[in-house]
Formats: C-alpha cells, sequence, structure tokens
C-alpha cells in the first residue's frame, strides 16, 4: 500500500490476489515504459545522422540564463555552420523571439501544462525547421531540473547549464539531472566577486554524482568561457556525434580533487 | 510531475501489448522502477489512480518492484547492492562506487482476467 495517501496499489513487496490467479493469465512483457518515446528518438537520431546534424539538448532550472548563453553562442557560431533553435516552454514565443532576432531560424514548442520536452514534439518541430545539413541545433527544454532528465529527445549529447546564483548542492539536489549530463556549464561567472558561491564544492557535487561530467565555467553576458564551449562542440560533439547520451555513465565517489 | 506524462507512456504501452495478445482487462501490472530513475512510485501510484478509470487497466493493481542498485566498489573491490545514490559501501564504508543500471523504467508482465 501506498506510504502516503493509503491508495491501493501496491508496491516494494510481492502481493498475489489469492485464488484469483488460477483463472488469470499472466503475460510476460519486459519493455521499456518510454518505449515509444525511445522509438521517436531513434527516428530523430536517424534524421540526424543522414543530414550531418548536430543536436545538443540544453537543459537546466528557469532562470539560469540558457536563452542567453544560446544568443551568444549562435551569434559567435552562425558564420561558422548553419545553426537553428528549437525552444521548449509551457507558453509564449518569447525565448524563439529572442533566437530569430540573430536572424536564425526557431521554432517555439509550447507544451501547456507539460513539464518537459519529448522525442515526438521534436520531430514535429523538425518538420517545420529550415536547417541545413552538417549544422548545428540547440533544442532548448522547458526550464526544470527533474522532469527533461528522463525523455531522450536523440540529441547527441545533453548540456545541463547551471549558474551561480543558485545553491551549490544543486547537482545532489537534483541528481537525475546532473547525472544524465554529458556537460556542465556553470553560467553567470561574472556575477562570482559578488555572491558567496563556492564553486569548487558545486563541482565536487556533481562530480559525486556523474564522475564523467566535463565542466565549462562561462559567462553567457561578457563572454567570458564561451570559447571554450565552442571547442567543446566541435570536439565533442560534431565530430563525435553517434554517442547516445543517458545514464550509461552512472556512477558515483570518484571525487575530482 | 513527469509521472503523470510516464504514466500515460504506460497506460499506451499497455493497450498496445493487451491489443496483441487479446487482453480486455488487465487486473495486475507489475512494474520495475529502478531506484535511480527519476520516478517516484508513490507519485506514480497517484497518477495511475487519476489516470486509469475507463481503460482496461482500471481495476489494475500496480506492483512496482524497487530491486537495489548493484555497484563495485572501488575501495574493497566488493560487488554489492545499494538502497541509495549516494549509500557508502556496505562492506568497507567507501564511498568510491561504480554503479550498474538502476535507472530501469520497466513493464515487467501484465495479468489478464
Amino acid at each position: 500500500m501506498c506510504a502516503t495517501c493509503g491508495c491501493d496499489h501496491h508496491h516494494d513487496h510481492d502481493h498475489h490476489a489469492p485464488g484469483a490467479a488460477d483463472q488469470h493469465r499472466i503475460i510476460q512483457i519486459e519493455r521499456n515504459i518510454l518505449a515509444k518515446n525511445a522509438e521517436y528518438a531513434a527516428a530523430n537520431r536517424t534524421r540526424f545522422a543522414a543530414t550531418g546534424i548536430t543536436a545538443l539538448n540544453v537543459m537546466s532550472s528557469p532562470g539560469s540564463g540558457k536563452t542567453t548563453l544560446l544568443v551568444r553562442a549562435i551569434t559567435d557560431l552562425r558564420h561558422r555552420y548553419p545553426v537553428a533553435v528549437i525552444e521548449g516552454d509551457q507558453q509564449t514565443s518569447n525565448d524563439a523571439e529572442r533566437i530569430r532576432a540573430t536572424g536564425t531560424p526557431a521554432v517555439q514548442i509550447n507544451t501547456g501544462k507539460g513539464c518537459h520536452l519529448d522525442a515526438h514534439m521534436v520531430g514535429h518541430a523538425l518538420d517545420e525547421l529550415p536547417l541545413a545539413g552538417g549544422g548545428l541545433l540547440f533544442i532548448e527544454n522547458v526550464g526544470n531540473l527533474v522532469c527533461p532528465a528522463a525523455f531522450d529527445l536523440g540529441e547527441a549529447r545533453k548540456v545541463v547549464v547551471f549558474s551561480v546564483t543558485e545553491g551549490e548542492d544543486k547537482p545532489i539536489k537534483y541528481p537525475d539531472m546532473f547525472a544524465a549530463a554529458d556537460l556542465l556549464i556553470v553560467n553567470k561567472a561574472d556575477l562570482l566577486p559578488y555572491l558567496e558561491f563556492d564553486l569548487a564544492r558545486t563541482l565536487e557535487y556533481a562530480h559525486r554524482v556523474n564522475p564523467g561530467i566535463e565542466v565549462l565555467v562561462v559567462s553567457a553576458r561578457t563572454g567570458e568561457g564561451m570559447p571554450k564551449f565552442y571547442e567543446w562542440i566541435e570536439s565533442h560533439a560534431i565530430n563525435g556525434a553517434d554517442h547516445v547520451p543517458g545514464h550509461s555513465r552512472a556512477s558515483h565517489g570518484a571525487v575530482a580533487q | 510531475m513527469h509521472e503523470v506524462s510516464i504514466c500515460q507512456h504506460l497506460l499506451t504501452l499497455l493497450s498496445q501489448e493487451a491489443r496483441q495478445h487479446g487482453v480486455s482487462k488487465v487486473v495486475r501490472l507489475r512494474l520495475e522502477i529502478g531506484r535511480l530513475s527519476c520516478l517516484d512510485p508513490d507519485a506514480l501510484c497517484f497518477a495511475f489512480d487519476a489516470m486509469a478509470p475507463g481503460t482496461i487497466a482500471e481495476a489494475a493493481m500496480l506492483q512496482i518492484d524497487q530491486p537495489p542498485v548493484r555497484a563495485t566498489c572501488g575501495d574493497c573491490g566488493a560487488a554489492v547492492e545499494l538502497d541509495e545514490r549516494f549509500d557508502p559501501c556496505p562492506s568497507c564504508g567507501g564511498t568510491r562506487l561504480e554503479l550498474q543500471g538502476g535507472d530501469e523504467m520497466r513493464l515487467l508482465e501484465m495479468e489478464a482476467a
């Protein structure tokens, strides 16, 4: 019985309705609950591979500066490759408009009450998005440090953006997101002199959750550290886009000193 | 709140499997939810209560297995099982553990009436 509400569903222990199973048929299934999303993600990944597009799934809590980071990145990168953006928000097309103001194509997905993007939504957005082969696609997920971690969109890499105005212990408070990400971008570094923020502690927590996570410290506002992000995109994403991100590296304890 | 959309995926998967196996009523579902997955079993039960009525699973009992997380200790080398992500090694107390899996979200079986 549920510990919280006493509802009739059972978990944490085996339960069989006595006598009833004799007339019942038990069917083995053993399928991933998100199998449908995995199929859509695989279709997106095939589509990206066929056209040489590198997709990055950019996630964070609201207000970390994702859109500012993307505006800076596309302004700097759009002369190197074709760039496009898929924007996910519950409401408004404000973010897509900020991206389009730079001259970069953007499609806004409004999830309504939904708290994350899924691979099906991204597939439809791709139908509307003009992006030439060999290009770079940023998918800005709904601002939420919990739910987006569970949904593969077909991206080459997952990037989590975390700003220094947030608590240092976010990586251990929301471990699923930091465990799933390939790259941690610590943003708003220009504010560090004004804050009591222990960067080393944040990085220790992030590596405790995910020893393999890479880390970059940037200020999207001033541009500090951004060239390192562009180098990372070129070396890890564009040249290694066959990597499938996920939880396969799940481990903890190898804390970087 | 992603339990609601994951519950929707579960009900969709279930209706596909039921159709394939000629099942019209499901009385029990057995799921495996890894302890490192993003799913909270109580929140999933709550979503299931709200969403199952009107489906073939409306009378179904939800049975959720949460097997311990398998890990290898980087300090003592023991193969161990953990209850939670940040648990120390039960053998030596070490914290350098390589975790294996633990993020499963699977529909294992259904019992048809």
